[in-house]
Parts: C-alpha cells; structure tokens; sequence
C-alpha cells in the first residue's frame, strides 16, 4: 500500500512548496537580490564629488559614524518617489545620507536635485558604474545602511518609505553605534 | 453588450460542465442509462458555449472595445486586423479562455468520435473532461474574467506586447495547448478505468487492455500537438528574440517540455500495456503525471512563483486557485490511484532481454528526464522557502544532466523495433549492428572530408544520428521485405524515431559549430564570418503600420556569388516606445545566417575611437539548425500517424458483448 | 494594473538605446569564445531570466565589460565567476556551484534515475521467464 501511495505523498510534497512559493513570491520584489556583502565591510571607493569634481571622496574617510549610501539617478523614476523620504531622514540628522549618482551625467544631476532639493551630505558620482559593481549595485534607487566600523549592516534594494526606515535601519543604527560606545 | 454576452455565455458554459460531471458520472456508477446520455449532448453544448464566450472576446477585440479592460491592456488603435485577433490570447485572462476553449473542442471531439465506446465509458470520460472545465471555467468568472469592463473605457489601449506582433505567435500558444490540454484525454481514460468497478473488481487483464487501447489514439495525437506546440515556440523564440538561441531551459519551456517527456514514455507504456497486458499501473501514474504536469505548466506561468521571460504577471491569489486546483484533480487522482490501481502483477511474462524490459528502461529514462527538469527548476524555489538564499539553475546544469540522460536512450533506440516481445537472443542483433557500424563509420568519413571545423561534439553528433537513422531504417527494410506494408503505428514509429535522429544531429552540429560574432561596420565595409563575407550597406529610415523602424541592409557573399540580402530591424512601437529587435535571418538546411541590428555608434570619450554612423552588429552562422525543427516535425508527423492506425477505429463489437 | 504577457523580458529590451552593445576587442577566436561561452553562464542581475550574453540591460553591458576586463587580467573562469558571486550572490551564476548546498542539486537526478534503476531491476527480476521467444505475426509485432 505504501508503494501505492507514494506518488500522492510526493505531490503532497509538491504542493506545500508551491504554496510556500506562493507566500514568498507575494511578499518580495522578484527584482530584489540579497546581498551577499550584509554584515561583511563596505566595499572601498575613491570617487569624484559631484559639487567638487576635483575633490576625490575615500569611502575610508566616512568612517567613524554610520550612514545610509543611497544610489540614484536623474533617469529614475522611482528616486523621485524615495526623495522626500531622504530628505526627511537627511534633516532629522539621525543618519548621515550620502548620495551615490549612479550612471548618470553630470549636468542632469545637478538639475535634478536643483528640481528636487539636494538633501545629501555629499554625492559621490559613479558615472560608469564600474565602482558599482564592487557595491552589487545594479541599479537605482539603492539604499546600504554601513555602520561606523565599515560595515554593511542593510541592503535596499528599491525606493525607501518611512516603515522600512523604523523598521530595517533605525533599529540597525542603534546596533551600530552601540558598539562605538566606547571609541 | 457583446461582453456581457461573453460573460454569460461562461457562465451557463460552467453550469453544463457541472452537469456533465456530476450527471455522467453518477449515471455511469449507477448504471443508469439517462443519466449517462447527458454526456454527449452536454460536451457539444459546452463547446457552442465557450465557442460563443470566445467570438464575443473576438469581435470586441476586432471592434476595439477599449471599455474591456482586457481589450484596453492588449490592443491598440494602430494594431493591425490580424494581431487585433490574435491579441485575444496574448495575455492571461484570454489564453485562460483560449484553454477552455480548446478543452472544451477535445471533449466534443472524444463525444464525436467515440462510437463504439460503451456508455458508461463515454460518460465516465467525459464526466473527469467535465470536472476540468470545471476548474478553468471557475478559475475565468472567478479571478480572471476576460469581459470585466473599464469604467470609463480607455480612450487608447496599452497595445499587444510587440514581441506578440508576429505570426509564429499566432500559431504557437494554440497548438501547445493542443497538446497540453489534449494529455487531459489520456488522463480522463484513466481515472476513468480505475473508477470502473470491472477493471478494479475482476483485476481483469482485458478490460485494463480495452481501457488503453481506447486512449492511445487520443494520446498519440496530444503528443503530436504538444511537439509542435514546442516545435514553434523554440523556431520563434530563435527568430523573434534576436539572439539565436532556440532553447532556455525557462521555467515555463520546461514546464511544456516536462508533460512532453513523461508523455513519451506514456506512449511507449501504453503500447505494451495494450499488446502485452504488462505495465498497467505504471501506465495509469504515466497518464496521471503527463497532465498533472501540464497543469502545473500552467500553474508555473501564472501564479509568479518562478521569474521567467514567459510569465503572465504574478498575482499571489491565482496561484493560490489554481494551487487548490490542482491539489483536487491531481491529489484526488493519485489517491484514487492508491486505492484502486490493479495490484497484481499481470501481462505476460518477459525475459530480461525483451522489447518489454527496453521500453521500461525507456519509460525510467524519460521519467528520469523529467524528475530532472522538475528538480532543477523548483530548485531555486525550495532553497528560497528554506532561506537558502536565491540561486540560479540555468542551461549548464540542464544541457549536461539530460545529455548524460539521453545518451542511454540514443544508443538503446534502434535495438528497440528490433527487439522481440518477450524474449530476444543477443544473436539476433548482428545485421542491425553490422548495417549501423558500417552507416556510422560512412558517416563519420563524410565528416571529416566535408566537415568544416568539426570537433569531438560535431563527430558525435554525426554518429549519433547516423545509428539512429540506420537502425530505423533497416528495421524499416527488413519489415517491409517480411510483410507488403507497413501499419501506420509501425510508419509512425519509424518516422518518429527517423525525426529523434535528425534531432540530435542537429542539436550537436549547431552548438558544436555555431560561430558568433559582434562586430561594428561602417556602411560599405565588411565582416568575414565562416567563410562567409557580409557586407552592411547601411541603414535607412523605414515606417511601419504601428512601429518606426531602423533598417539595416546587409549581403552575404559566399567567395564571389551574392547568396542572400538581409534586412535586420530595430522597431519603435508608437504605442509605448518599446524598442524590438527582429532579426534578419537567411534560412537553409545546412545552415541559417543570421543578423542582429545593434545601436549606431557614436565616437565616444572612452578611449574607443569609433567612426559616426557605424553600426554594432550581431552576427550568427548556425550550421544545420533547421535539423532541429525538422526533427521536431518529424515526430509531431509520426505521432499523427500512429494515431491514424486502423486499429483504434475498429468498432470494439466484441466488446459489447462481453458487457453483457 | 495587469501586465501584458512577456512585459517583464521587454523591461529588458527596454534600454537598448541607452547603451550601445559594442564588439569587444578580442584578441582572437579563442578569446572571444571563452568569452561568449562565460558569459551564457551568467546570469543578467536584472533581467527576468537572461543570460549575460544576451541581455542588452545596461547592467549587463557594464558586468561584461567586467568580464573582459577581468579575463585580460589574467583571471580564470572560476576566478571571475568568483569575483561576481561575491558581488551578487550565487543569483548570478545559472551554473549551481558543484559545492555546499547546491551539490545536492546535482546529485538529486542521478539518485532518481539510481532508485529508477533498482526498481526496473526488480521488476525484470521478479517476472517469470518464459521458455522461448513467442513469435509474433508482423500484424502483432507493432
């Protein structure tokens, strides 16, 4: 009887991991990858500032604090979207916010922001992504929570809300800057 | 008004599919002969119903109804007359009806053309093909209904996804679902078999045999389809997406591909099961699996839980209908099975060596096959359900495991027709061997003096085919020498085989010798390519009936003589900008030149110093490609044929007697 | 809002004029075949199942640019595969790592067709033999 019955307890099988599917597949972005760099240090950069082209930022010169790198693009859509919350973060002052232009050029970055406001500490420019490619980038917008020691505690892949805020990076802050207590 | 129509018809479409289930059934297990008439003329009212659903879909398309939201999401004012019409199946609620649609022309069909079938069969039968309206039908008016209006109607419709702009589309989705929907037959005759109580009862050797003999012709002919309906769906893939593949392993070409394999090995099952009396239950779960698997195909393809290029857009709720679906027809089948399977062992006894114990082994490769597919493609689902993160499983991984699997299968093939039932002596074989070597060593020669870069795959290749085409060939001498003709189950098998051997050649020769190339030309210059001299001469400005169009003009020269023009394009539809590549392809038997239209390069700061007005290009030579398809048809061929037989039109008379 | 059917791979084509496939300067043949054969290994980040070879996103322009640039590094396949796994994740390579949890991918259809074996085995075994081959009439032998 056994024998008999084991094509049904394989379809069983079956079945349950389709409605797990179903599950996940209700809840995440398909597009979303997980980042194989969370919880691992930041990945170096050494790039051009937007407002200071000549001035060259090391990723080595932010540490000490945490903060929220976030990628953009005057050719996306959806950082329009995440902006005001950014700018709302950036103005709290609870996190530093950096700016990654990312694959753009120069002049329509800095359209863009004088359209939408420039709420970033400062902005780094990626304008052939190639450092991007270390960061797992692969498109915008992007959000990297690194803490003060280097390291990426949180990946967003996808525009930035108020929840996502509360509940992925405000809490993650709070782990990071206890642990530089005591400096 | 028209819709609503639709939308009715639908309804009253599922009310009949509800009758002809419950009424059938319970008269054919009660035996209660009015009951069981409703079968018949219940199919034939389902098909005038969801033929009407469909014509009203049709007409609001062609009259560009824009207050169907259905019709607003996939047509457009531009849209010329013959995509209007084939837009009805372009997206998911109305492939949903083309499905009931087709199910519904299956289930008519086997009330046309079952004559000579016993009531209680025929109602038996009909009453499962019911249930499975049932489900699709609901699964419309429910989730997914094609008529629901949009209130205020658009003013411009979406348009049809331009990659559906295209004949091949027009053909592929309907034959496939020929095919998928058709292996509901072959399923319905089994749940159907296994609920009558003789089969179970008596255990009977002859009435299990009655019950596949009746089904094979259905299930040779769904075969037939589902190859074609794979056939066109790879040839247009390779001409339509631009980048000269004709296979993925998508998520949803395996899911087509997987009903295809296990029903190979439910053909090759049913013909010892109806010969020999042997394999029933493998038969029955054979049967049973083939359309399960078509179902989850379509559960594949809908629900979102796997990323593909072919998917519908995901919707969590579908999955979760269609999932509880599925769990009814295929659980409710495999528990059936479980119970009233034939438990003894039956059918005449075999040898070890025998045709019975070739197509077993047979049946476990394909099964194998399939096993694989399925593994490899819910893989990257279940390591996500366990937090195992997100992998990929793509061509390397399937390329190999099924060329590890099908390589048993290419060398078992021609001593398959060879193979006696029962009991073969290893002796025997010699003329077929001694034939084949000496084809494969021919074979091999005419490689190598013509063979134009030919590696260890392209030889392989070549042997490959040259065993199975002999074998089946001298399998094909030596019947006809013994008897004046060949029955069409024979000619369908030697056709079918005879198409297997082109096959493999011509999968092993294109990715063995295939040549591509990116290269940037200015107008007037040109790139040598295998021999081959392309000259690009440059791109001009053409306008289509929706779209705008860059479009390029090339010539290929074979040393002096001019052999083809080619006209690759990069469309703009007007109705969204979405930019489309159509290829430009100069098609033959021994190879395809093939051309993609890149982008204009412009000189850029990079350091590349590239001329203005030079154009990138993608160029492919892809030698014996062709061999693929028409392998392909070869074997959708055979399947017709066989299906054709005399035998499975004669009117079982005595079998009304034995009933009695 | 309901998608057309294939939307996701047309996103995909979508930003072809945004960047320019541009032919790499291969050295030769072999280079360029390495090259072609890798990136049909990779998996497009962004795209709904394309392979890097095929995929015209400008993510995969830029990840083949990493490709060549890494394979005149000097770098092996295993190496550059390497490279780009620590970046995306496994997500990126249609190849299932022959180590770790993905073995059991590829052990899982050969035990399949192990356990398929031992039963048709079995099976063969357990019939009764017959004496001698039954000779069928051609009609019958179909």
């Amino acid at each position: 009887m056994l024998r008999r019955l084991l094509p049904l307890i394989v379809f069983v099988a079956l079945g349950l991991l389709m409605l797990i599917g179903i599950r996940i597949s209700a809840d995440r972005d398909p597009d979303a990858l997980p980042t194989p760099l969370l919880n691992q240090p930041a990945p170096g950069f050494a790039l051009p500032e937007l407002h200071q082209p000549d001035r060259i930022v090391r990723s080595e010169e932010l540490a000490g604090a945490p903060y929220l790198l976030n990628v953009w693009g005057s050719w996306c859509p959806s950082c329009r979207i995440e902006h005001p919350v950014i700018t709302e973060l950036a103005n709290s002052g609870r996190l530093r916010v950096i700016g990654y232009n990312y694959k753009d050029e120069r002049e329509d970055a800095l359209r863009w922001l004088g359209q939408f406001g420039d709420p970033y500490d400062l902005i780094v420019v990626d304008e052939d992504g190639r450092t991007a490619i270390d960061w797992g980038i692969y498109g915008a917008p992007e959000s990297f929570l690194v803490d003060a020691q280097g390291v990426i505690r949180f990946k967003l892949v996808g525009p930035l809300s108020d929840d996502i805020i509360e509940r992925d990076i405000l809490p993650r802050i709070g782990v990071a800057s206890a642990e530089t207590a005591t400096p | 008004m028209i819709p609503e129509l639709g939308q009715v018809a639908l309804i009253l479409a599922l009310l009949v599919a509800t009758l002809q289930f419950v009424l059938s059934l319970w008269g054919a297990q009660r035996g209660r002969e009015s009951l069981m008439a409703v079968a018949r003329p219940a199919a034939y009212t389902q098909l005038a119903l969801v033929l009407l659903s469909f014509v009203m879909l049709t007409v609001a398309f062609a009259g560009q109804d824009f207050s169907v939201a259905y019709v607003a999401n996939n047509s457009n004012s531009l849209l010329p007359m013959h995509y209007r019409i084939t837009a009805v199946w372009g997206a998911h609620e109305g492939s949903l009806l083309l499905w009931a649609l087709v199910l519904s022309l299956w289930t008519a069909a086997v009330a046309r053309f079952s004559r000579s079938l016993p009531p209680e069969v025929i109602a038996r039968v009909l009453a499962i093909l019911g249930l499975v309206a049932i489900g699709f039908l609901s699964f419309m008016l429910f989730t997914s209904n094609p008529f629901d209006r949009l209130l205020p109607a658009a003013v411009e419709g979406h348009d049809l996804n331009p990659l559906l702009q295209d004949p091949g589309f027009i053909i592929h989705p309907p034959m496939i679902y020929m095919g998928y929907v058709g292996f509901s037959v072959a399923f319905a005759f089994a749940i159907a078999s296994m609920l009558d109580s003789r089969s179970a009862g008596h255990n009977s050797e002859r009435d299990w045999t009655r019950w596949v003999r009746w089904s094979r012709p259905w299930t040779n002919v769904a075969w037939a389809f589902q190859t074609l309906g794979i056939v066109l769906g790879s040839w247009w893939a390779y001409y339509e997406l631009g980048w000269g593949g004709w296979w993925f392993w998508d998520p949803v070409e395996n899911g087509s591909f997987m009903p295809w394999l296990v029903g190979t090995a439910l053909l090759h099952s049913q013909a010892v099961t109806e010969k020999r009396g042997s394999f029933r239950s493998w038969t029955l779960l054979l049967a049973i699996a083939a359309f399960s698997l078509s179902l989850l195909g379509t559960f594949i393809v809908r629900s979102g839980v796997l990323t593909s290029v072919h998917s519908f857009a995901a919707d969590p709720a579908r999955g979760v209908f269609i999932l509880v679906f599925l769990c009814i027809i295929i659980g409710g089948s495999l528990l059936l099975y479980a119970f009233r399977a034939p438990d003894a062992v039956a059918g005449k006894p075999f040898a070890p060596l025998s045709r019975e114990t070739l197509l077993m082994t047979n049946n476990l490769l394909f099964s194998a096959a399939a096993a694989m597919v399925l593994i490899g493609t819910l893989a990257p689902l279940l390591f996500e359900a366990l937090n195992l993160g997100r992998i990929s499983v793509g061509p390397p991984f399937f390329d190999l495991q099924f060329a590890i699997l099908m390589a048993p299968v290419v060398l078992l093939l021609p001593f398959g027709p060879f193979t006696r039932w029962q009991k073969e002596l290893p002796g025997r074989y010699l003329p077929l061997l001694r034939f084949a070597v000496t084809a494969i060593l021919l074979a091999l020669l005419l490689g190598w003096l013509l063979g134009d870069g030919f590696t260890l795959k392209s030889y392989i290749g070549v042997a490959a085919s040259a065993w199975i085409i002999a074998g089946t060939l001298r399998y094909a001498w030596q019947r006809l020498r013994s008897s004046s003709a060949l029955n069409a189950e024979t000619a369908g098998m030697l056709l079918a085989h005879f198409g297997m051997g082109l096959f493999v050649a011509g999968v092993l020769l294109v990715e063995s010798l295939g040549v591509e190339k990116d290269v940037a030309l200015k107008p007037g210059s040109s790139a040598e390519i295998n021999g081959y001299r392309f000259q690009f001469d440059g791109v001009e400005r053409v306008q289509g009936p929706n779209y705008r169009a860059d479009r390029g003009s090339l010539v290929v020269f074979d040393g002096e003589q001019e052999i083809a023009r080619l006209h690759p394009e990069k469309r703009a539809y007007a109705s969204g900008g979405q930019i489309m590549t159509e290829a430009a392809i100069d098609p033959a038997l021994h190879r395809d030149l093939y051309v993609a239209l890149g982008e204009r390069l412009d000189a850029r700061g990079d350091g590349a110093t590239v001329e203005a007005s030079s154009w990138s290009l993608r160029i492919y030579v892809k030698p014996f490609v062709r061999l693929i398809w028409l392998g392909g048809l070869m074997m959708m061929l055979g399947g017709f044929v066989a299906a054709a037989d005399r035998r499975f039109r004669k009117p079982a008379t005595a079998v009304r007697t034995e009933a009695a | 809002m309901m998608r057309n059917f294939i939307l996701p791979l047309l996103f995909a084509l979508l930003p072809t004029l945004a960047c320019a496939v541009e032919p790499l300067p291969f050295r030769d043949r072999a280079e360029e075949q390495r090259f072609q054969q890798l990136a049909a290994e990779l998996r497009c980040v962004k795209c709904q199942n394309q392979s890097l070879a095929d995929s015209n996103a400008p993510i995969a322009h830029d990840l083949r640019r990493e490709v060549f640039e890494l394979m005149r590094e000097g770098h092996s396949d295993d190496e550059i595969k390497d490279f780009l796994s620590r970046r995306y994740g496994e997500f990126v390579l249609y190849r299932p790592p022959l180590a770790g949890d993905t073995l059991l991918i590829w052990i899982a259809p050969p035990l399949v067709l192990l356990a398929g074996t031992l039963v048709l085995w079995l099976v063969v075994r357990g019939r009764r033999r017959p004496a001698a081959a039954e000779t069928l009439r051609p009609e019958e032998d179909a």
